[in-house]
């Protein structure tokens, strides 16, 4: 039977590639910033996963204003990072777990989530960003990926709340597949930012880690933030937080905390990073 | 589950200070907009661009005033004529510049000061959540 063994959640700053790209992981600049992420990187090492769900936004680049998906999962073979205007990331390819994804798919649509199907499209740094921060340089990833896009660019995305239950209707799907597979799911995105107008630059330490404390909470409070409350307090990009909730939600109603980290800055937005498992 | 009334969810993002959320009334102004600066995700695209930008955008249905809010790169226009960030983060790509100095053009600050205010963490949201309760 395949589980879901534990949630990363991580901001998907593509700075943070860049970085990593040109080998400045450690430098005066980002070193703070990354060595929060030695711990996982050690961790996932030991864990070993055979799939991550990867749920993360697309930022124009697999889908334009033509379609507009709330919920699309990749039931692909593979995805080839996009060129979101300066060329792709030189990062392997990611390689999809078609059985376990049309599974997810086909289990969620029955269970009332009307999912978009996608086989084919080139992922961002919304998606590479996070493999890079989780398992440094490598020459394959050492994981096959299912992503899972969430439209938080158009308005309105989903509530937290329907992130929340699409967790839990997630981890019913995983629970169903018979294979014996090691399942992570990641949430990313975030934490505050404001990309735009007079107010960029917005950031909101207490409120991130407020957030932060709420997702290792044995309560579902979380699920019911409005998106309002986002904009106000975490800036009008930080409303990427709900997808944090898709993975929290997967993990049942208690979780314990195995690592958390804070950091400002990165170029204009707070970095997050947090793993749970379920307790 | 809520019911969200749709109307009284969408008034209250005219109440945060310096902030254009992109609901749908912005998605259909700036269609046209968006999927112009989406095309320069091709990298034969930039070239054309850069080696006549007026020509480029004449093949596009938008507006002379957002034409020449591209030509100046006066992102806080393109914003009220419904561009949106990650769209419009092509064309500053294509520039070259980083994602932050281009953000900073939107604010009240210069490039220096901008990334000092990051550096020393980021914008207060004091005073800054919403015009109505001016907190
Ligand atoms: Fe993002």
């Amino acid at each position: 039977m395949a589980r879901i063994t534990a949630g990363v959640g991580s901001s998907h700053v593509p700075l943070l590639g860049v970085a990593h790209d040109q080998g400045k992981e450690r430098d005066d600049y980002f070193g703070p910033i990354f060595a929060g992420y030695d711990w996982t990187r050690e961790w996932e090492k030991r864990e070993k996963p055979d799939v991550v769900i990867l749920v993360y936004n697309d930022h124009a680049s697999a889908f334009d204003m033509k379609i507009i998906p709330t919920f699309a999962i990749g039931c692909g073979e593979r995805y080839a990072p996009a060129d979101e205007g300066w060329g792709p990331r030189k990062v392997p390819d990611v390689i999809g777990h078609p059985d376990l994804a049309w599974h997810i798919a086909q289990s969620l649509v029955l269970d009332e989530f009307d999912m978009t199907i996608i086989n084919e499209m080139d992922v961002d740094h919304g998606l590479t960003v996070p493999l890079s921060m989780m398992f440094g340089a490598c020459e394959q990833w050492p994981t096959t990926v299912i992503p899972l896009a969430v439209n938080v660019v158009t308005y309105p995305p989903p509530s937290g709340n329907r992130c929340w239950a699409l967790g839990e209707a997630i981890a019913r799907a995983v629970e169903s597949f018979p294979e014996d597979l090691n399942v992570q799911i990641w949430g990313t995105g975030g934490m505050s930012h404001q990309l735009q107008g007079a107010r960029a630059g917005l950031i909101n330490p207490e409120w991130d880690n407020r957030f932060l404390d709420l997702l290792e909470a044995d309560n579902d409070a979380v699920r019911h933030i409005p998106h309002i409350e986002y904009l106000r307090e975490t800036g009008s990009e930080g409303i990427e937080m709900v997808m944090w909730l898709i993975m929290r939600g997967a993990l049942g109603p208690r979780v314990k905390t195995l690592h958390r980290h804070y950091h400002v800055p990165c170029s204009n937005t707070a970095i997050g990073h947090i793993v749970l498992a379920p307790d | 589950m809520s019911h969200t009334d749709i109307h009284a969810y969408l008034a209250e993002f005219d109440d945060i200070p310096g902030t254009r959320v992109f609901t749908a009334k912005r998605a259909r102004q700036g269609y046209h907009l968006n999927q112009f600066a989406m095309s320069l995700m091709k990298a034969e695209n930039r070239e054309r661009f850069k080696a006549d930008e007026r020509a480029y955008l004449d093949d596009w249905a938008i507006s002379e005033e957002a034409k020449l809010a591209v030509l100046a790169r006066d992102y806080n226009a393109l914003l009220d004529m419904g561009g949106n960030i990650y769209f419009l983060s092509k064309l500053f790509s294509t520039d070259g510049i980083a994602f932050a100095e281009a953000v900073s053009t939107m604010t009240d600050m210069s490039w220096p000061e901008y990334r000092q205010m990051m550096l020393e963490g980021g914008r207060s949201p004091e005073g800054v959540r919403s015009i109505r309760e001016g907190r």
